[in-house]
């Protein structure tokens, strides 16, 4: 395998726990550079879980989680975070107690190469002109911007973003999804958990089909329309 | 004249006190709320970690000659390296633990310490000579310099602390911690020594109380339980947590007691914990809450 083939992220037999209950049984996936992947699957499959157990939330996991080369599965949550990853989580995760300047800014840079504030300004307009607002004052459109930018300054490689488009209105739903199309060109590995089919299908490379906490199938994005049938018996709809 | 029957040399000088008692609870509630806030530990051992800071400041001078002022920075650090032990090696054993089991933790060693002490040195108050003896005729009262300086320490050391948590890098930190700690550790951010060093800190500053205290009231073991119900009820009615409700409630506190002794000297005892019920029954939460 050569260098540039090493995967961002290798899972192998995941298996995690939240308290006494079993929740992810032997997950095993991979992420190549630059790739975008979805987990789908219905409610209560395991995605957020996955990604929970990825940055090591989940303090009882076992297996092999290696991210950007490096095993992850002895180390603290900010010790992964540390290797270059970006979690933004399903409720967006913005501090009430912090105005939109200090959410921005609360992770700290990472790794050389992140966004600096003026390209950040020059994808998100919005938050600018609102700098000194407590964040949850923001609409849901821009917190969920919000809670991307923030990871976009770090110089994170490797994003898990969590149903970045969960209630968001249809004409926010496309700005995000251009936004990740933007996020994916630009080189970043990502992760995405996503119900919206639509974007989910957009831009990822590959679909994890995700059900009891297993992988149960994987689908190659190119082709969508030939996968949509099975893909659609997964979801439920 | 007088104010309401009563001489104003009578209703300042009590006022005064009150402020210097309020400087007390103000600093001590500020810590538990720091505490609180990231840990959501209930400290039970912040009354005895006042009262090592006045012993440790009490020891300093009579085996090694250590006067106040030098006291006054080794006796926090001191006492704030014990609270970082402490933190790092039993209460981090606790914190997915239900909170009950950090109060009763923290009171078993509140406990342990003040027996130790006990058993020590005696329950009789040891003497601690003021380093800044003389004062100044205010025309209605005689002000010890000493509780003047208690007074401005006091003052700087709240807004002090507040600024870092409100208006610095660090204190964003703690802010979105209390809120959610383990994203803001999903960032990056080495949260479990964050939570070691607030403990330190908010230990420190109760050390330093204690050191401050030395000179005004005598140095016993009992000193911290009697002034640790008290700064709870400050707490209670701040809201649990609340930086800026732990200070404002803990000066208006002293002033009001102050006032009860004034005006019904009996009842002085019992005002805070009066205000408290009362607190509790109209905002539950706390008067600074954000939770509402």
């Amino acid at each position: 395998m050569s260098e540039a083939q090493t995967p961002h992220l290798a899972i192998t037999d995941l298996n995690a726990w939240y308290g006494e209950s079993h929740v992810l049984h032997g997950i095993t996936l991979d992420v190549k550079p630059g790739e975008l992947v979805t987990l789908i699957g219905r409610n209560g499959a395991g995605k957020t879980t996955t990604l929970r157990s990825i940055m090591g939330m989940l303090k009882n996991r076992k297996g092999s989680v290696r991210c950007l080369g490096q095993e992850t599965i002895g180390l603290r949550t900010y010790q992964i975070a540390r290797l270059g990853l970006g979690f933004c989580p399903e409720d967006r995760g913005i501090f009430a107690s912090l105005d939109v300047q200090e959410n921005l800014m609360l992770p700290p840079v990472l790794k050389p190469g992140g966004m600096s504030e003026d390209e950040l300004f020059a994808i998100f307009p919005n938050l600018k002109t609102r700098f000194n607002s407590p964040g949850t004052k923001l609409s849901g459109g821009e917190q969920q911007m919000l809670a991307i930018a923030r990871i976009l300054r770090t110089g994170a490689s490797l994003l898990l973003l969590d149903e970045p488009t969960e209630g968001l209105a249809p004409v926010i739903v496309k700005q995000i999804g251009r936004l990740i199309g933007q996020l994916k060109a630009r080189g970043f590995t990502i992760i995405l958990v996503e119900q919206n089919i639509q974007i989910a299908s957009q831009w990822a490379d590959r679909h994890f089909v995700l059900e009891s906490g297993r992988v149960v199938d994987q689908v190659e994005g190119g082709d969508l329309t030939a996968h949509m049938p099975r893909l659609k018996t997964y979801l439920g709809v | 004249m007088d104010i309401f029957g009563v001489s104003p040399q009578l209703l300042l000088g009590q006022l005064l006190l009150g402020l210097i008692n309020g400087s007390f609870y103000a600093m001590l509630s500020l810590g538990l709320a720091v505490i609180f806030g990231l840990m959501n530990v209930v400290n039970f051992a912040h009354g005895a970690q006042y009262m090592l800071g006045a012993f440790v400041a009490w020891l300093l001078l009579t085996m090694f000659g250590v006067p106040y002022w030098g006291a006054l920075v080794i006796a926090p650090v001191v006492i704030a390296l014990f609270g970082m032990a402490l933190e790092r090696f039993l209460l981090r054993r606790l914190q997915n633990e239900d909170h009950l089991f950090g109060l009763l933790a923290t009171y078993a060693v509140a406990l342990i310490v003040e027996g130790l002490v006990l058993h020590g040195y005696g329950s009789s108050g040891l003497p601690y000579t003021n380093p800044i003896p003389g004062g100044v005729m205010l025309g209605f009262m005689f002000l010890p310099y000493y509780r003047l300086w208690v007074v401005a320490i006091s003052l700087v050391l709240c807004l002090g602390t507040w600024l870092l948590i409100e208006r610095t890098k660090l204190g964003s930190y703690l802010r979105a911690a209390n809120e959610r700690s383990e994203l803001v550790e999903a960032f990056g951010i080495n949260v479990p020594k964050l939570v070691t060093l607030t403990y330190g800190f908010g230990v420190g500053l109760a050390a330093l109380g204690g050191v401050l205290a030395a000179p005004i009231y005598s140095v016993s073991p009992s000193m911290g339980t009697n002034m640790i119900v008290v700064v709870f009820a400050v707490v209670v009615i701040g809201g649990m947590g609340s930086i800026a409700g732990a200070i404002v409630s803990g000066y208006a506190l002293g002033l009001a007691e102050g006032l009860t002794k004034v005006f019904y000297p009996a009842g002085a005892n019992m005002t805070i914990f009066a205000l408290m019920i009362l607190a509790l029954m109209i905002w539950p939460s706390g008067l600074f809450s954000k939770a509402q």
